[in-house]
């Protein structure tokens, strides 16, 4: 299978609907999340689903949804903004938990620190409430140059 | 089902936990010196569908969940103990349709915190597909709060 994810990118931008380039990867159907254009700005969105819980007594998100919804938002978002041709490769991802990640809609932001020609710096911040407020704050670095 | 008491404490906690079922997680073995789980192959944990090799976010959840749960390899008795931070370093991609198992140990214990390492693989534990590290904060026994230890 060979994809053409440009051209998707391309698609998703104009039709402002991030559903198919979602949708394309299993995992990210599996948690359930989804992209939200707010002007210039590129915000991750992850529905509260009672299959992501972790903790059944708060009840709580599981670390590793937030961690997996993380990762893929810098994902996408490197993908969407940065023209990367193809799915970025994680290196290293470090998570900082901030805060419980209470049975609720969860928000995710990206910022992409450094775009060098093989690897990509990239910050992310999750929240619930306010986003002054973060339950998490994630830095990953993912290989951008080949396949 | 086992008659060693660690397998059969990782099994209820791991079962108790909702989004772990939802993944299929189970105890492949737990002794003092850590423990292990498997996490199986699965289409629906893909992460690149040109390659089906699946996605970090499923390494991660094993990997804060064996972390998490290897601190009933040296507590003596349950404590909540949620994660502070944690890092992967990926050393090569998972190989498509096998199944992973993540390793988890608990290295230094003190008072209020647990510091735990381990790695994942696929068929050679030698040959690890991610190292990680992960901290502990200790809550203790739930119901009881320690003095100026609640977060």
């Amino acid at each position: 299978m060979s994809l053409d994810l440009n051209a998707l990118v391309r698609e998703a931008h104009a039709k402002n609907d991030y559903d198919s380039l979602v949708c394309l990867i299993p995992y990210a159907k599996l948690i359930g999340m989804e992209c939200l254009r707010l002007g210039d700005d590129m915000v991750f969105r992850l529905p509260a689903n009672k299959d992501n819980i972790g903790n059944p007594t708060l009840p709580a998100i599981h670390g590793g949804v937030i961690a997996g919804f993380m990762e893929h938002a810098a994902m996408l978002h490197l993908l969407m903004f940065m023209g990367t041709p193809h799915m970025p490769k994680i290196i290293d991802f470090s998570i900082d938990y901030l805060r419980a990640g209470h049975y609720r809609d969860t928000y995710v932001q990206c910022q992409v620190w450094r775009q060098g020609r093989r690897v990509a710096n990239v910050a992310i911040t999750a929240w619930q409430t306010t986003q002054t407020e973060p339950i998490a704050t994630a830095r990953a670095h993912f290989k951008v140059d080949e396949p | 089902m086992t008659d060693n008491p660690l397998i059969e404490r990782a099994q209820r906690f791991l079962s108790a936990l909702r989004h772990c079922q939802v993944l299929g997680l189970s105890v492949h073995d737990a002794s003092p010196q850590g423990l292990t789980l498997r996490l199986p192959y699965s289409t629906q944990i893909i992460g690149n569908p040109e390659t089906g090799v699946i996605h970090g976010g499923a390494i991660t959840t094993l990997m804060d969940t064996t972390c998490g749960i290897s601190t009933v390899c040296v507590l003596p008795e349950f404590e909540i103990c949620p994660t502070l931070d944690l890092r992967i370093d990926y050393m090569h991609p998972a190989e498509p349709h096998k199944d992973v198992f993540g390793f988890a140990e608990c290295y230094r214990v003190t008072p209020n915190i647990i510091f735990t390492r381990g790695y994942a693989y696929q068929d050679d534990p030698a040959q690890p597909i991610a190292h990680v590290v992960g901290t502990f904060m200790r809550m203790g026994k739930p119901g009881q709060l320690k003095q100026g230890g609640a977060a």
